[in-house]
């Protein structure tokens, strides 16, 4: 840091006019929203907003009174680990072969992008066709093969189909990192590694796998909040929180409640503990496991 | 060039004066595929026959889509004049009183005669206030009935014409139906309308305190009590021997009775055109079962579907077309029309009697089941449910069957867990309506 050169602004306040369109962005399509949130999260009214009542606490003792609320979060955290973990180790997985591919690397890598493109609304319903238990043709091969799948009971099942889906739409976008993690890489220094001797899987995990550890890294962020936040529309599609809770994550509540069900206040106070998780989540990932990050 | 752009102009002025001189009135809906022309030719059908007011129908999403939409509409201050509205929200639009005018006093306003006895008691009586106003206009009301494929009856050896009447008799041809070699002998759709809100009225016990909930927003969930229990075990027992099959929330369980894949199926009376239109086997429609045992079995049915919804805040001309059209559309002859073109329920006891007297009935047999299960008098019992926060006790009696029927829980242990939960709802939506 030192040795960087630092520029000071003389004029008081050009470096907030310069500033100014990026805080008007957040302001107006984050803090608005959040403080709004906020303020709900407090409040009690009917579906027209006709009459409000200022409540305290009330919405927020409603939720921790709630077991299936409580239960949510457990639900949440197996998604979420499931989602990313999966997520970022398939596409890491992908990433490495299509890097190794010599012809034809643009289709490979067209197609690997490709389902980022498709809403996560339609990712659910189209792995909800191919595993609706009367007619979805992978529950057809799957009972062939004596496996007797019912998603809509078993929440086992339940919990693989959303996962699956929701892993599946973000693994383009995680590909696109490696990728670009991977090619950066130079190729002098696998060069050297493979003149030493060392096999391919050697010279992943002691050259190719640190020096993508920034990649890694941010993924990680962005995959975990994604599956605590973009994923409500695949469980709306899919298995609507079912059988019984067991797939309700909270997000989903949060959209159940607010947009279903019309218990804005309920709703509100949901997302504020849901901020508040993810804050201190990407604290933790900042402070603790970004100290094992070579940039 | 000039007289041309003259002639042009004129036309368009010509074209464009009507437009404004009529009232345009705004309708909200959630009509799909053969609905949504139906609704679309009610509309076109007003306009045609006046010239003072213009009703433009617009899609707005499925039931909980386009309210929501509306909701937010109102927020703005921009809400249609009309919405419709599903059975399950009618407690929130009940309550919100400053959002919305009652039918019957847009009707009174207006100078129409309204008459409540011209309508079947238990569809109007689920959208009266109890000092008698009518505070919805009962578009599309459907009730529950038991669809069964006849073709499958006859390879099973039952005889098509005489389906199970009670709940005993339809185990009995389930076994029967699964030993021919049918995978999904009897499924439902709605199940918490079906087999419990339904279920209550049609044995004429409460599904919740204070009637159900018409006699005022302090109504509790009553729906755990021994019938209700041993009716639940019943189909777990079904379950268990894979004589019931679950296909899903909602409407998820229609599909497999189109594709004649389950045999049986308890849904909505509105299921009738769809069958008719997909199904390429014969079938059947026949009364909800019931339990022979108990006093007073069968009672009637309650009823589904949606209703039209007066918003407030419009200027009064715009509420005389909103009365004109409601006056239209509840005419014999449109009524009947509608009836028969869609398999709802007749709102009007003239456009029942008009579609007897042109033989509909006989040449549909079945499609006056619903009507039947309807038309008898109702008790207090037996008007309906019209209770707050009802979206989520449906989402909360989803739930707890679920784990019914995938063997986690027990009948009684889910239904009193139900019951808890949506008492907590209940207490909620009578604490935030109030006033």
């Amino acid at each position: 840091m030192a040795s960087e050169k630092r520029v000071v602004f003389r004029s008081s306040w050009l470096p907030w006019a310069l500033l100014a369109p990026q805080v008007a962005v957040i302001a107006v399509f984050f803090f608005w929203p959040a403080g709004q949130a906020l303020l709900q999260s407090f409040q009690q009214s009917d579906a027209f907003g006709t009459s409000t009542e200022w409540v305290g606490l009330q919405n927020f003792e409603r939720l921790f009174a709630d077991p299936t609320y409580l239960a949510s979060f457990k639900t949440t955290a197996v998604f979420s680990v499931l989602v990313a973990g999966l997520g970022i180790a398939i596409s890491l997985l992908l990433a490495v072969f299509a890097d190794r591919v010599v012809r034809g690397t643009l289709v490979y890598r067209t197609l690997l992008i490709w389902p980022y493109a498709v809403a996560p609304a339609v990712a659910g319903v189209l792995w909800l066709f191919m595993f609706a238990p009367s007619i979805g043709i992978v529950s057809y091969a799957l009972r062939s093969f004596g496996v007797d799948w019912n998603h809509l009971l078993n929440s086992g099942q339940a919990m693989t189909l959303i996962v699956a889906a929701a892993v599946w739409k973000q693994i383009s976008y995680n590909f696109l990192f490696f990728l670009a993690g991977l090619q950066s890489i130079p190729k002098s220094l696998i060069e050297a590694a493979a003149i030493d001797g060392a096999r391919p899987w050697r010279r992943f995990w002691t050259i190719q796998f640190p020096l993508l550890s920034p990649t890694t890294f941010f993924l990680f962020v962005i995959n975990v909040v994604y599956a605590f936040f973009d994923t409500f529309a695949i469980v709306d599609a899919a298995t609507q929180g079912g059988p019984g809770k067991d797939t309700a994550i909270l997000v989903y509540k949060v959209y159940y409640d607010g947009f279903k069900a019309m218990d804005l206040g309920g709703s509100a106070a949901q997302s504020v503990v849901l901020m508040a998780i993810v804050i201190a989540l990407t604290v933790v990932q900042f402070r603790f496991v970004e100290k094992k990050v070579n940039y | 060039m000039k007289t041309l752009r003259l002639a042009l102009s004129a036309v368009a002025l010509a074209a464009a004066l009507p437009a404004h001189a009529q009232t345009e009135i705004q309708w909200w809906h959630s009509m799909t595929g053969g609905l949504n022309d139906w609704v679309v030719d009610l509309a076109n059908g007003f306009n045609a026959s006046q010239k003072d007011y213009k009703v433009v129908p617009t899609y707005k999403g499925q039931y909980d889509e386009s309210m929501t939409a509306a909701i937010a509409a109102f927020r703005a201050g921009n809400a249609p004049h009309i919405l419709q509205v599903f059975e399950v929200g009618t407690a929130t639009m009940m309550a919100s009183k400053g959002a919305i005018v009652p039918v019957g006093k847009v009707m009174a306003d207006a100078g129409y005669k309204f008459d409540p006895k011209a309508y079947i008691s238990a569809v109007v009586g689920y959208y009266t206030a109890p000092n008698g106003q009518m505070l919805s206009f009962p578009l599309n009301s459907s009730t529950t009935i038991l669809n069964y494929n006849k073709d499958l009856f006859r390879k099973a050896g039952l005889d098509p014409n005489k389906p199970p009447a009670t709940w005993p008799e339809l185990v009995s041809a389930a076994a029967k139906l699964k030993a021919s070699g049918v995978a999904c002998p009897f499924t439902t759709s709605w199940q918490g309308w079906t087999q419990l809100e339904s279920f209550s009225t049609w044995h004429n016990t409460l599904f919740a305190t204070q009637n159900n909930g018409f006699g005022g927003t302090s109504a509790r969930l009553v729906f755990n009590s021994p019938l209700h229990v041993r009716h639940i075990e019943n189909l777990a027992n079904m379950a268990k021997q894979g004589l019931f099959q679950y296909r899903g929330r909602n409407n998820l369980g229609d599909a497999p009775f189109y594709s004649g894949e389950c045999a049986m199926q308890t849904g909505s009376s509105s299921t009738y055109a769809s069958i008719k239109k997909n199904s390429k086997f014969d079938f059947g429609i026949a009364p909800l079962p019931y339990y022979p045992d108990v006093p007073g079995a069968p009672q009637n049915t309650i009823i589904g579907g949606a209703s039209l919804w007066v918003m407030s805040g419009k200027k009064a001309p715009e509420y005389k077309g909103v009365a004109a059209f409601f006056n239209y559309i509840s005419q014999p002859e449109v009524q009947a029309k509608s009836h028969q073109r869609t398999g709802y329920l007749p709102v009007t006891m003239a456009s029942f009697e008009l579609t007897e007297k042109s033989g509909f009935y006989k040449q549909n047999p079945g499609t006056d089941t619903a009507v039947n299960q309807m038309i008898r008098k109702t008790t207090e019992k037996s008007r309906g449910v019209r209770l707050g926060n009802m979206v989520q006790l449906r989402a909360i009696v989803d739930e707890e069957l679920e784990q019914v029927w995938s063997g986690k829980k027990g009948a009684k242990e889910a239904l009193d867990s139900a019951v808890q939960r949506g008492n907590e709802q209940l207490e909620r939506f009578e604490k935030a309506n109030k006033s």
